[in-house]
């Protein structure tokens, strides 16, 4: 039985790292797409304090231009963390919302301890009878982990509290809501049953992890366990495939998007990518743009569907000799 | 009386009169007491040719379909844009974006109240950020993607013409102003989904609003100019402006044309040569006084900076971009400059950027930061005393939360306005002026109730509270709108709200206000209404 829960959570972890590999590919071999960038755009320096930008500059194009990681990091830190732009504007959902979010930020500790554990453990050192370190990570792992499933437990059924009594969020609200906390309830409460009545030192959670890392799959006699496992290896490999593969997506909607202010100069590489792009057909069909015998965008965008400018010209050269 | 009422997703698809309306009472309370009437009545030369059964008015003429035919046709062809819109041939400008909106939000509604359109409504459903691109997006994953389960994971949504009319119509429900979007954790941008309707509307099914498009970009590919004034008409127009205002500043000036070679080709938005000339002349003196070595463009398109592809048409966007630029190119300037006009500052400047390829990627640059380093520089003396009246700073979206734009402005009221003060909130946080997107230039049918009562009650609001210690018509008072579309927006309002006669309020843009602190120029050149 143990044997084909450690394959099931092998598949998990390919399924998980695939789709986030599927998606990531998906995003950089979409095409060029135009500039829409946002201010306040967090690298602008000294400048991103008040929300301004190199364009505030004449002549920026000649201007070294500023490129602040630190500013980055200073919005970015407290809003994976705190989840600032929630607290900000929807401060009675932060309420909810963060101890589910902080609760999974622990679980990944919680994991990156048992890891760390495990590989001492298969390294031959025992983490009860170990140096302080080893020692440490024991303690933290009996203390971070609990701590993480209940603010998981209680943040998924504040949300789906809030869900159902705020008539806002209700609109806004489908079935797959409802499934997602309630697996991630279903999954973490199997988990905290497990570490009250079967696992309460996470020694079978080591063991298990240590199993897996080594590839040995040690036999696991819990049942609960079991369950426990088998749950965490669906919810892991259902994650990236919802829209909570924000998690890594929310990279690419910030800096490609939304501090996306990368101007095209000196770069043949943006030069090249606009060639492409030009060249791609277009097959929209409003009469201003279809039936003209005008194929690409490089075509489409140089022709004057009014057909009349010549005339124009003309009318206009009429009035200048009749001045 | 209150009409609100929950409006579900799935209503929109429903066989009902209209989705919703705002009544008065429902609306933001104003920090004055503003009567407001109830909608004037669509007419029914509008409500027997469009389907007008989103709300009150009616922005978008979408034929009403009068056969079961007809209402296939709408649904099949607004399908098939929507496959378009999905495709990166037909959509390589903004599919990366469009996708992760529709595939990343968390449905938190945490944009809402970024909006002053939700806001000012009295938080009506149908203007909550999150609702039309719900609708889209449930269509996307039912219809386009077709997503195993997408009833349940999505949820459920009946395609039907009512759906696509009320949809297309609600696309012009939104200022694209993308205060949502700079609210969003996620990154997902409601904003830009609104424009992706357009687009289908308009590039597909060949619908669009007739000032938007064939009053406006198709003008300005015809005759050079929304306005329809031709390369002969622009130059009297302006020559005229320019003797006018010789004569009435005591300065002698005379803006260029055609200038081979000169460094800047400066571009106007034609409305200001009809609407509010003071600003031509503002920037000529300015120029002029600074030792500029500048241009006008005659060319087709070059005159005027509008881009109103920007609101609704890829296309329509490409085409006036290139032709602008053509024009700097044909006469070597070193930079294109955009005069005081938001949505061109964003069309040329950023958006082309990943339009215009090699040969014409001149430079382009913004008026304000050369504009603060004149002022800075001492080359122009001025007199500060002459504008010491209260000056509040609007912050046009398209120049400050879009490119960053922020500071040039300030620095210049602050040395030249001694009673300057700030909106609340201001710079990248700014809220719209109400005429984003178009609807500034819309006078049709009950279109401006709808400007004044909700697109542009929030900006009312911050107005007042940033005049709150001089309200009455004792004071004279100045609200700096530099843009061309932001000024129509408060030029209808303030008329609309008889503010010059209740608060003595003024609008004007910022060059105005550096001539008007120009000791070379005779003083007044700033005017209240009994001025003139
Ligand atoms: S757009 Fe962003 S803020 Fe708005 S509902 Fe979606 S995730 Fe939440
Ligand atoms: S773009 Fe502006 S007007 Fe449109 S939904 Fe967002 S906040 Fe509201």
């Amino acid at each position: 039985m143990s044997t084909s829960i450690y394959l099931i959570t092998y598949l998990s972890i390919i399924i998980f790292m695939a789709v986030i590999v599927k998606r990531i590919i998906h995003y950089v071999s979409n095409p060029l797409h135009v500039r829409w960038e946002l201010y306040p755009v967090a690298h602008e320096g000294e400048r991103a304090s008040y929300g301004g930008g190199y364009l505030e500059e004449v002549d920026w194009w000649e201007k070294e231009r500023e490129f602040s990681l630190i500013g980055e990091l200073k919005v970015m830190i407290p809003e994976i963390l705190l989840l600032k732009a929630v607290w900000e504007h929807n401060r009675s959902l932060w309420f909810v919302t963060y101890p589910f979010h902080l609760g999974l930020y622990l679980i990944v500790a919680f994991l990156g301890l048992l890891v760390f554990g495990a590989i001492a453990q298969l390294s031959g050192f025992s983490l009860s009878e170990g140096g302080p370190l080893l020692k440490a990570v024991a303690a933290l792992t009996n203390l971070v982990g609990p701590i993480a499933f209940i603010l998981s437990v209680i943040g998924s059924a504040g949300l789906i509290y809030k869900r159902i009594t705020d008539p806002g969020l209700r609109n806004y609200t489908t079935f797959e809501h409802f499934f997602n906390l309630g697996l991630f309830i279903l999954t973490i409460g199997t988990a905290i049953l497990t570490w009250l009545f079967t696992d309460p030192t996470f020694a079978v959670s080591r063991t298990f992890i240590a199993g897996l890392i080594s590839f040995k799959m040690t036999p696991i006699n819990s049942s609960v366990f079991l369950l426990q496992a088998l749950l965490a290896a669906f919810t892991l490999a259902y994650i990236p495939t919802t829209h909570m593969s924000h998690f890594f997506m929310k990279y690419f909607l910030y800096h490609d998007i939304r501090w996306g202010d990368e101007p095209n100069i000196n770069s043949p590489e943006t030069d090249k990518k606009i060639g492409v792009v030009l060249n791609y057909p277009v097959t929209w069909s409003a009469p201003h743009i279809a039936g003209h015998g005008k194929e690409t965008w490089a075509e489409v965008a140089t022709f004057n569907p009014t057909a009349e400018p010549e005339k124009v010209k003309e009318e206009v050269h009429e009035q200048k000799e009749d001045d | 009386m209150s009409k609100k009422k929950m409006i579900k997703i799935t209503d929109i698809s429903k066989n009902t009169d209209k989705l919703a309306s705002v009544a008065n009472e429902d609306l933001m309370p104003l920090p004055a007491d503003f009567e407001e009437k109830e909608w004037d009545k669509i007419p029914e030369s509008t409500s027997e040719k469009y389907a007008c059964i989103l709300d009150d008015l009616n922005i978008l003429q979408i034929p009403k379909p009068l056969t079961k035919e007809d209402e296939e046709d709408l649904v099949n062809k607004f399908i098939d844009g929507m496959r378009k819109l999905f495709s990166k041939e037909d959509n390589w400008t903004f599919l990366t974006i469009l996708e992760t909106t529709m595939e990343h939000c968390a449905k938190c509604n945490t944009c809402s109240e970024s909006c002053h359109l939700f806001e000012a409504s009295g938080e009506n459903e149908m203007y909550r950020p999150n609702y039309r691109t719900e609708v889209f997006r449930r269509i996307y994953k039912k219809y386009i993607k077709e997503e195993p389960f997408a009833k349940w994971r999505s949820g459920d949504i009946d395609l039907n013409w009512r759906t696509v009319v009320r949809l297309g119509e609600l696309a012009y429900r939104c200022n694209i102003c993308r205060r949502c979007a700079q609210t969003c954790p996620i990154g997902a941008d409601n904003a830009l989904v609104a424009r992706e309707i357009r687009k289908i509307f308009s590039q597909e099914m060949g619908i669009s609003t007739p000032e938007l498009h064939e009053k406006g970009s198709m003008y300005q590919l015809k005759i050079g100019s929304s306005t329809q004034m031709n390369q002969i008409v622009v130059k009297d127009n302006v020559e005229f402006i320019d003797e006018d205002f010789s004569d009435e500043t005591g300065y002698q000036f005379e803006t260029p044309w055609d200038v081979e070679g000169a460094d800047i080709l400066l571009i106007h938005n034609a409305g200001e040569i009809m609407a509010w000339p003071e600003n031509i002349a503002a920037f000529s003196i300015i120029f002029q006084a600074a030792g500029i070595s500048w241009t006008l463009s005659s060319d087709l398109a070059a005159y005027d900076s509008i881009n109103y592809g920007v609101f609704y048409d890829d296309v329509q966007f490409a085409r006036t971009a290139i032709l602008q630029a053509q024009a700097a190119q044909k006469l070597g300037v070193k930079k294109i400059m955009l005069g005081e006009c938001g949505h061109a500052h964003k069309a040329l400047t950023v958006i082309a950027d990943r339009v215009l390829p090699e040969p014409l990627k001149i430079p382009r640059e913004s008026c304000f930061p050369l504009l603060r380093d004149i002022v800075m520089s001492g080359k122009i003396k001025f007199d500060p005393e002459r504008n010491n009246f209260p000056v509040t700073l609007h912050d046009p979206c398209n120049i400050t939360r879009l490119m960053g734009i922020i500071k040039p402005q300030r620095e210049i009221v602050e040395k030249l306005c001694p009673q300057f003060r700030e909106m609340h909130p201001h710079g990248p946080f700014n809220y719209c002026c109400g005429g984003g997107s178009g609807y500034a230039i819309m006078t049709r049918n009950n279109i401006p109730e709808w400007r004044f009562k909700i697109a542009g009650r929030k900006k009312l609001e911050q107005i007042l509270n940033a005049f709150s210690d001089c309200r009455g018509p004792e004071t004279k008072k100045y609200v700096c709108a530099p843009c061309s579309n932001c000024k129509g927006q408060m030029r209808d309002m303030f008329e609309r709200y008889e503010l010059l006669e209740k608060e003595q309020l003024t609008y004007s843009g910022l060059v105005e206000l550096i001539v008007n602190a120009m000791v070379d120029v005779k003083p007044g050149f700033i005017k209240w209404e009994e001025d003139y």
